[in-house]
């Protein structure tokens, strides 16, 4: 991809990860490690890959994205935020009383939430509505749900992977976020996973797994796939959970607390230079 | 005696008075409302048959999505559907969709503020044989608590169905509920659907005791109501056709008027109507009550006519609670 494009979207990724340090130090509860590597992979998103227009949210031809590990959401808020949906000033009141950046996605509340999200294995198959949606409608959009490694012991997640897997659903891309940890360790410890891509396989869907950090590879691979298959896609995005802040990195502990004051401080010094 | 102005069936004390499920009422009308509106869909859980979705799946093939046997998946499909516009129907016993997707539907529909319509089938003791496990009887508690929901009881087939039309063509989320068995047609074609009023089915010059009834308990609440007048003893019968949003103010009216309230209903007492209308009494007007339904039980295998005798959900049940309230 163009050289000058992908510096740009990585002065974005850094941006906000500081905004996000910031924002989650202020509410003072809050997931740190997700949001932060999950950076690369939202910024892609909302300024190179989604159709979609900040002055129009509900523009009907845009691309969905429907995150399903609502948990993660002060990344999306913040890409919202860089992406003019809403203020950025607006990301100080994350978790506050009378904000509209509740907890977790509410999405009467906020622009550019597609739907509500929190309680795990229900995106997939509220993406598969939209999906659904959208052909009976003949539009050309294409639905991307985010979802966690984690919620995959849901047993809803496969109830919606079968589905999409019965009904070929081309137009909808899920990525998963592959970072290993969930609140009470290492996946692979509360409920092995693997081997994840021969499950999806197995349930007809179309595999690739990526380096969920490195934005060339992230956009080249979903460029380059998503309108050649015949089948849903899933991209296992191998993720570095609290990327980019060496004290948080791979550290499950940074599931689901937020920076203090003096840790935020150290963050940021970390993430000027990147 | 029987309201003449809302033309019920003159047939209705009948010894052969004609019978139908409610969920044929329902079946009916999604059909009409796929034929009126091309943004209605149907969802169901491998049960098209027993939910009567299967004149609506042939008709509009594209329109209908079989989930299998997967309640939360259906659930969550349908909340993405609404939220892109299509006015989704998702069907399957009551015990497992909201019974078992219950999260699901809280997180995804309600608090989504989704356009999904909930057809919960299989409601009731009177589902019979199946047993406890596909009898629904706390649908109503597990349900009333959620704020923004719709909740409907039908009395009848002829209502089910018309209740189902109004609750596609009127945005928001609905709880639909239906019950397996055939049961005695109360209203008529002609009998005017009133969402959220209370209707007055029987009438009396000085009634002592006010019967509130819900879904095919009405015909039994109509049926004690004739035979008491044998008796001498006046009451009123009320259809709670709607559940939520409640018609208070009827029901405070009818309270004062008599003094006196029955509830009945063909689920728990505790959550159910008895408590929707015990909970409004006891701020507005507190009155003697007797609750007719299940009483911290559950009933068991067996004919809806055997297990309504045995459980106390029968005409018999209602008088006996009318006479100690007015020997109170």
């Amino acid at each position: 991809m163009d050289k000058n494009k992908l510096l740009e979207l990585k002065k974005k990724a850094s941006e906000a990860r500081r905004l996000l340090i910031k924002m989650l130090t202020e509410a003072g509860s809050g997931h740190t490690a997700g949001p932060l590597g999950m950076a690369d992979i939202f910024v892609s998103l909302y300024f190179h890959l989604l159709k979609h227009n900040p002055k129009d949210p509900l523009w009907k031809d845009r691309d969905r994205l429907v995150l399903s590990n609502g948990h993660i959401c002060p990344i999306q808020y913040t890409c919202l935020a860089m992406a003019n949906y809403f203020p950025i000033e607006e990301l100080k009141t994350l978790r506050k009383i009378n904000s509209r950046l509740q907890g977790h996605p509410h999405r009467n509340s906020l622009p550019g939430i597609e739907t509500t999200s929190g309680p795990l294995g229900e995106g997939l198959s509220q993406a598969i509505g939209v999906t659904l949606a959208g052909i009976l409608d003949k539009k050309n959009y294409r639905t991307y749900c985010i979802a966690s490694d984690g919620e995959h012991q849901e047993g809803n997640h496969w109830e919606a992977v079968m589905f999409a897997g019965k009904n070929k659903l081309n137009n909808l891309t899920m990525i998963v976020d592959r970072n290993n940890i969930q609140i009470t360790g290492n996946t692979e410890n509360v409920m092995p996973l693997e081997p994840l891509k021969e499950k999806y396989i197995t349930f007809n869907w179309s595999v690739f797994e990526i380096d969920g950090n490195n934005i060339e590879e992230i956009i080249n691979t979903l460029e380059n796939i998503q309108n050649h298959i015949d089948k849903p896609l899933a991209i296992i995005a191998k993720t570095i959970p609290g990327k980019g802040v060496s004290f948080m990195e791979n550290d499950y502990l940074w599931h689901g607390k937020a920076p203090n004051k003096e840790e935020a401080n150290q963050a940021l010094k970390e993430l000027a230079d990147q | 005696m029987l309201n003449q102005n809302l033309k019920l069936n003159p047939e209705i004390f009948d010894e052969n008075v004609e019978k139908a499920p409610t969920r044929d009422g329902f079946g009916k009308g999604i059909l009409e409302l796929g034929k009126e509106d091309k943004n209605v869909v149907c969802l169901s859980a491998d049960l098209s048959e027993s939910t009567r979705n299967e004149e609506f799946a042939k008709k509009f093939p594209d329109r209908y999505f079989e989930c299998g046997v997967a309640e939360q998946n259906m659930a969550a499909i349908a909340a993405g559907l609404a939220v892109s516009g299509k006015i989704p129907f998702i069907s399957s016993y009551s015990v497992f969709s909201p019974g078992k997707n219950w999260e699901t539907i809280r997180t995804t529909i309600i608090y989504n503020n989704a356009n999904v319509k909930i057809a919960g089938h299989h409601a009731g003791i009177v589902t019979g044989q199946d047993g406890v496990t596909h009898q629904a009887t706390e649908d109503i508690a597990s349900v009333r608590a959620w704020p923004n929901v719709n909740i409907i009881c039908p009395c009848d087939s002829i209502e089910a169905k018309k209740a189902t039309i109004y609750s596609g063509q009127n945005q928001g989320p609905f709880y639909l509920r239906f019950s397996r068995e055939k049961t005695p047609i109360i209203t008529t074609n002609e009998t005017k659907f009133d969402f959220n009023k209370i209707q007055i089915f029987w009438e009396s010059q000085n009634p002592k005791v006010a019967i509130f009834a819900t879904g095919h308990m009405v015909y039994q609440a109509l049926v004690a109501a004739d035979e008491l007048k044998k008796e001498n003893i006046e009451v009123l019968v009320a259809n709670i056709t709607t559940l939520k949003p409640i018609d208070e103010q009827t029901i405070v009216k009818l309270a004062k008027k008599c003094g006196k309230v029955v509830t009945c209903e063909d689920h728990q007492t505790e959550g159910g109507l008895g408590g929707i209308i015990a909970e409004i009494l006891a701020r507005e007007f507190p009155s003697p009550m007797e609750f007719i339904g299940l009483k911290n039980t559950f009933a068991e295998s067996g004919t809806a006519n055997e297990l309504m005798n045995k459980y106390g959900l029968d005409k018999n049940s209602i008088k006996t609670a009318v006479k100690k309230l007015i020997q109170k």
